[in-house]
């Protein structure tokens, strides 16, 4: 709903529109307790919101004279909240488009993005960045006075700009999209719910012969993929399941072929992404055991690694380094590794001690759940500390 | 920090084209060093064969092919971001191009602003 008021009267005008949004939903709640839901509650909803807005706008000019008249007339015109065939129709992703503005920073782009149209507090945006709530916090309120010092309209964009902002809007979306699948909340269905809004933009993307690039469908590809696996890997309580322990019957088919269907699609150029990479290992896993299978995924994370540096990838690829050359010569390759602050490293080592020094492997499991913030994977580690002291 | 090129070199023309084994063992080797983000740079591979490779010296002489007096050819080169030079040697150890008798040079870069 903030997306669509921000495109009518301009990104200026954020914070007015998140304030209306969530009144509109206070009246709503209010309203419908009262007098049951409305037929159409969507266009219930954007009717109130609408008058709010002009409200807002009439109160506003009478106190502000110098009140640009394009706004006054977009506002006293014939305008409908409405979807339009514009170069992008949907009002969620052009304003992901107008926000992945460059005025500001890529890193503050992705996240006045997530914060604005994901709904995501400091803290979610914090977690996907590996980054401080503090830092965020500011990172936020300094591009929030960028865009409106720079003050353009949602609706300005043309075919250089979306070409040139399509990076940054993948990198949302893939956030987007992550948060939804590795967020510490327990509560599957906002989880699925971040997953499917992703998919669906990302989809949207491919729709469009500007965004419909080689990484555009490898990004899909890989959340096809990641989906599929969706419903097998929490159990009922919301535990997480470790991927050798799932149920593959559970594992959507489906999205498998969509997944294999948008990776065919990603590999007619010669580009090389890290969507590509990561969308190759996610097929990789959702294939029945194969000999080579690991030595597979190695190689590309070996060139995932050398495209971008992230200490996730780090870890995962150390985690097919021991699948390939044993747990002994990946420990050495860990002790390299300058990331004794992460929960997931200890996790790993805890892993792979845990065939040879059982004390070790506890100790390290034990730094991992003090490390974590996440109560399920604190549960899951905890489960492994028990099953290794009675062994 | 400080950044390091670590220079390769190979004695014998028929060892540059290295086996898939060799490959992925450069490779690892290589993804090693950006796992705990000291690449700065993947360097390139240099061709040391006659076609591309010559090597210009005074008064227009222009020979085929790699610079070879020193018996050794440069192969390719990366870059390296480490505290000191005995940390980046240490990476520059683990490479295998030491099994095939090459050479790995390491020289500290002066950035030229």
């Amino acid at each position: 709903m903030t997306a669509v008021l921000c495109r009518h009267f301009g990104l200026k005008h954020i914070e007015t529109a998140e304030d209306i949004a969530s009144d509109t939903f206070l009246k709503a709640s209010e309203h419908w307790a009262i007098n049951g839901v409305p037929e159409n509650p969507v266009a219930w909803l954007y009717t109130v919101a609408k008058n709010k807005a002009r409200d807002y706008f009439k109160n506003l000019s009478v106190f502000e004279t110098k009140i640009k008249t394009g706004l006054i007339t977009d506002i006293s015109g014939e305008n409908d909240f409405e979807l339009d065939t514009r170069i992008i129709p949907d009002s969620q992703l052009a304003m992901i488009f107008a926000v992945c503005n460059p005025a500001n920073s890529d890193e503050a782009q992705v996240c006045l993005a997530l914060q604005v149209l994901c709904g995501f507090s400091v803290e979610e945006i914090a977690n996907a960045f590996l980054a401080r709530s503090e830092t965020i916090k500011k990172r936020l309120h300094r591009a929030r006075t960028n865009l409106r010092n720079d003050n353009f309209q949602i609706t300005t964009l043309g075919e250089a700009e979306i070409t040139s902002r399509l990076d940054t809007v993948l990198r949302t979306l893939y956030l987007l999209f992550n948060e939804g699948y590795f967020s510490g909340t327990n509560n599957r269905l906002i989880r699925k719910d971040l997953c499917s809004e992703a998919v669906r933009l990302t989809f949207l993307l491919t729709e469009n012969p500007l965004t419909n690039q080689g990484r555009t469908n490898a990004l899909l590809a890989l959340m096809c993929f990641q989906s599929s696996r969706l419903e097998a890997r929490t159990n009922d309580k919301g535990e997480a399941v470790l991927f050798d322990e799932q149920d593959r019957s559970l594992w959507d088919h489906t999205l498998i072929e969509k997944g294999n269907f948008y990776l065919v699609n990603a590999c007619n150029g010669n580009e090389v992404s890290k969507y590509h990479l990561e969308a190759a290992i996610a097929y990789w896993h959702t294939t029945p055991t194969d000999q080579d299978k690991w030595l597979h995924i190695l190689q590309l994370y070996n060139q995932l690694i050398l495209i971008e540096y992230s200490p996730v990838t780090a870890l995962n690829r150390l985690f097919a380094f021991a699948k390939v050359y044993g747990n002994a010569k990946a420990i050495e390759e860990a002790e390299k590794l300058d990331l004794i602050d992460s929960s997931y490293y200890h996790g790993l080592l805890g892993y792979l001690y845990s065939g040879t020094d059982i004390a070790k492997a506890i100790r390290h499991y034990g730094q991992a759940v003090k490390l974590t913030r996440s109560g399920s994977e604190k549960k899951t580690l905890k489960k492994e500390i028990e099953r290794l002291k009675s062994r | 920090m400080k950044e390091f090129a670590l220079i390769f070199r190979l004695k014998d023309l028929a060892d540059f084209k290295p086996t898939p084994e060799q490959m992925q063992e450069r490779m690892n080797w290589l993804a090693g060093i950006a796992s705990q983000n000291k690449l700065v740079d993947k360097g390139n591979t240099l061709l040391p064969f006659a076609g591309s490779a010559k090597t210009v010296r005074p008064d227009n002489m222009v020979t085929d092919g790699a610079y070879t007096e020193i018996k050794e050819f440069i192969s390719g080169y990366i870059v390296v971001r480490t505290e000191t030079i005995d940390e980046a040697v240490e990476i520059a150890k683990a490479n295998p191009v030491f099994k095939i008798g090459g050479s790995i040079e390491v020289r500290e870069i002066l950035k030229r602003d």
